[in-house]
């Protein structure tokens, strides 16, 4: 397989391009909510018009009503989406909580994927405890009680929580907090009882909570594939999470460094556009050139995730690092190079900074998916 | 069977039957690379059995098309066969500047009688060619040189020095910048071919900090090359220079990625017993780097078989794969120690480490440095005013 966009991939990346400018701007989306004080941080018309636009059912596969594409196409939309700043619960519901209801059986996936398809309903994911990113150990608990499961615990950085009308929550029914085994993925309904959820506005103006489980109960038909079987369901929404997220860095990366360009051939000082000077053409080349290989190893680990390869997890991990890194790399020197109107809020380019800050969290930073390549590759 | 898939089969079968054993081990050391030209000499009857079976069936130079000593493979084809030696780990079955650089200016410069005689030469082995660029007062400033052959009706006379040529002293033929024109600094240079064994020419290694020496200064006195001797036209060799150089930058840029697509951190893990925390996070963060760039390497070669991709593309791929490169001998010697400071001994296989991490610092130099390269992706992809 080639690494670049076919042609019915090149139409996706046109129509998403052209919808997101127009739609999804800064202006309309971002801008507007924020301004507002928003408490759901996105705008509900557009996640219906992504419903319009098939794009919320972009992994689901198509017995289930969705269009059956897979990670690099998502990713096209991403990378708009990141370019673009707007705001959405796309990569919560239709890359995370789709992968995992895509391993869940017939009535889960009829309880939940119309309301997704058609942008009607939003979903959240509940994996983090604590303020760094770290799946391997799940102290949240659900215990068996009667025919169901009663969940305790607190989950963090979870992002749409308080619009979601479904989280899902990965859950430890047996062993002890660091295996491997023994977790449980539940899907757990907005309204049910012992759920308490403290809002947070986060520094890119989205919003997520940190939710309270007490003795919430939970009927069997809950559980995403098998109890303690949940680790593989959890490993593939992190997967096509963690690339989804790269994606949409290498879209902030590309829209900074873009309007950074620009800039440079705008602004005048002694008397001489900046971008003539060879300082700036340098870290401006440097940039371009991070931009381009993050893009690289985001379509390679797409494609091998598609292609179900060994060795996508590693690959995957590649990209979220470097898409970070660059994705920070651009934001920086968007800020600096801009100077002082770098600095107001009425430029774009700090919106830019305030959303990779939040995305470089998201599904694991830089440093650990570093840790994971050097883990993955036997050191 | 997609025709792809047969093709792969097909591939598979021929590499079984005609790849030796111990071509499928890692170059260790120049004499595992076979060079060509009048005066080769085969390491081993290894070697001499797998080039022979590569020339014949053309895949000394895969693409290119078989009139010319090629197997006329098309871009997914080619990539098969890439794939398949990769998977074998197969030794390339001639390694020359023949193939990588004076091939491709024939192939799109050359009049069809060249494109016969000195590409078959190249493909079956038999000249070696070396490039004389680059002279003591033109380095990355090289439209300035000045090295001029005189109109003498059928001939020019040619003087001046070249400097940095690759091999010089084992070459059989010298591709050549001269200036023909002093009035017009682009318009006045004509791309030559001529024999090293021609009345005139000199040449004198010159050594380097890694204590090898690679290159040559090169001298021509009164040089006479026929006026057929040239490719494109005659005062537009820059044209062909910098096409080439294209092709140079892509070739260097292969050296800090490519295919590669495993971690270095496990291989010094294995070398060094145990890496200490500092060393193996910084080895971690090269893998990202190095397998990102794998994959940038293939999507490069991807884009450029199919048309698409920018045109300056390969200087940016030059930049980030001959620093990469750089890095990895750093962290090579970090994690060697002592050892690897060693400058003779039988251990280090004669200075290996150290002397390999020597001449990874040319690799940002030669065939156009980061400085540079920054500048055209600058110019060319940025469209940065004034660059």
């Amino acid at each position: 397989m080639a690494l670049f966009y076919d042609d019915d991939q090149s139409m996706l990346a046109d129509s998403a391009s052209q919808f997101m400018a127009e739609e999804g701007s800064i202006k309309k989306q971002l801008r507007h909510w924020r301004d507002r004080d928003c408490k759901d941080g996105f705008g509900h018309e557009l996640w219906k018009q992504f419903g319009e636009m098939g794009f919320t059912g972009i992994l689901v596969s198509e017995e289930d009503g969705g269009l059956g594409m897979g990670n690099v196409e998502a990713g096209i939309v991403l990378e708009e989406i990141g370019r673009n700043l707007t705001p959405s619960p796309f990569l919560t519901s239709s890359i995370l909580a789709a992968t995992a209801l895509g391993q869940g059986n017939n009535d889960l996936r009829g309880r939940y994927l119309p309301g997704l398809i058609s942008g009607e309903h939003v979903f959240a994911v509940a994996i983090d405890e604590g303020a760094k990113h770290r799946p391997e150990r799940i102290k949240t608990k659900a215990e068996k009680s009667g025919n169901g499961f009663k969940l305790n615990g607190q989950k963090d950085f979870v992002i749409h929580g308080v619009s979601a009308d479904m989280m899902i929550v990965a859950a430890r029914t047996s062993g002890s907090d660091d295996d491997n085994d023994g977790i449980t993925l539940f899907a757990v309904p907005k309204d049910v009882s012992g759920l308490s959820q403290d809002a947070v506005r986060l520094v890119d103006s989205s919003m997520a909570t940190h939710a309270k489980f007490d003795n919430v109960e939970l009927d069997g038909d809950a559980v995403i594939g098998e109890v303690d079987g949940g680790r593989e369901v959890l490993n593939k929404m992190l997967n096509a999470g963690r690339v989804g997220a790269a994606a949409e860095s290498v879209g902030v990366s590309a829209g900074s460094m873009d309007m950074t360009v620009d800039y440079l051939k705008q602004r005048k000082q002694f008397g001489k556009l900046i971008g003539e000077f060879q300082a700036l053409q340098h870290r401006a080349a440097h940039l371009y050139s991070e931009v381009e290989i993050a893009r690289a190893a985001v379509i390679k680990a797409q494609q091998l995730l598609d292609a179900g390869a060994e060795s996508a997890e590693l690959m995957v991990s590649v990209a979220k690092a470097k898409a970070g890194t660059t994705s920070n790399l651009s934001v920086r020197e968007g800020v600096q190079m801009h100077g002082g109107i770098g600095m107001t809020d009425e430029y774009d380019i700090g919106l830019y900074m305030k959303r990779d800050r939040a995305l470089a969290e998201f599904l694991g930073d830089a440093n650990y998916h570093t840790e994971r390549v050097a883990q993955l590759s036997g050191y | 069977m997609s025709d792809i898939e047969q093709f792969r089969q097909e591939t598979r079968d021929w590499l079984e039957a005609n790849c030796p054993p111990e071509m499928r081990q890692p170059v260790r050391d120049e004499g595992d690379v076979y060079w060509g030209g009048r005066r080769a000499k085969f390491k081993n009857d290894a070697q001499k059995s797998w080039f022979e079976a590569c020339a014949d069936k053309g895949y000394t130079v895969p693409a290119w098309p078989k009139e010319y000593g090629g197997a006329g493979l098309d871009g997914p084809q080619s990539k098969v066969l890439r794939q398949e030696m990769g998977r074998i780990g197969a030794r390339p079955p001639l390694s020359s500047f023949g193939i990588w650089m004076l091939g491709p200016a024939l192939l799109k410069f050359g009049t069809e009688e060249q494109k016969v005689h000195y590409l078959n030469e190249i493909a079956q082995g038999k000249i070696r060619w070396c490039q004389g660029y680059s002279e003591p007062g033109s380095g990355s400033d090289l439209v300035s040189m000045q090295t001029f052959g005189e109109d003498k009706g059928d001939h020019w006379v040619v003087n001046g020095q070249k400097i940095w040529t690759s091999y010089a002293d084992e070459a059989d033929w010298i591709f050549c910048l001269v200036r023909t024109d002093k009035t017009n600094k682009y318009q006045g240079i004509t791309f030559m071919l001529f024999d090293m064994e021609s009345k005139g020419v000199s040449t004198k290694p010159i050594l380097l900090i890694s204590g090898n020496s690679p290159f040559c200064e090169t001298f021509f006195d009164d040089v006479e090359v026929p006026k057929e001797q040239h490719v494109g036209e005659i005062n537009r060799g820059w044209d062909v220079a910098k096409y080439l150089l294209g092709h140079e930058r892509e070739m260097i840029s292969g050296a800090g990625g490519g295919d590669r697509t495993s971690a270095i951190g496990a291989t010094m893990l294995r070398h060094a017993g145990e890496l200490d925390p500092m060393l193996r996070a910084d080895l971690a963060k090269f893998d990202v780097e190095a397998l990102a760039y794998g994959a940038m390497g293939e999507k490069f070669l991807d884009e450029m078989k199919a048309g698409k991709g920018h045109p300056a593309q390969p200087n940016m791929m030059k930049y980030v794969g001959t620093e990469l490169n750089k890095r990895r001998h750093e962290l090579m010697m970090a994690a060697g120690g002592s050892r690897s400071l060693e400058w003779d001994s039988e251990e280090t296989g004669g200075g290996k480490p150290s002397r390999g991490w020597l001449r990874t610092k040319a690799n940002s130099i030669e065939g156009g440095t980061s400085e540079v390269m920054l500048n055209v992706v600058a110019k060319r992809i940025l469209d940065l005013p004034g660059a």
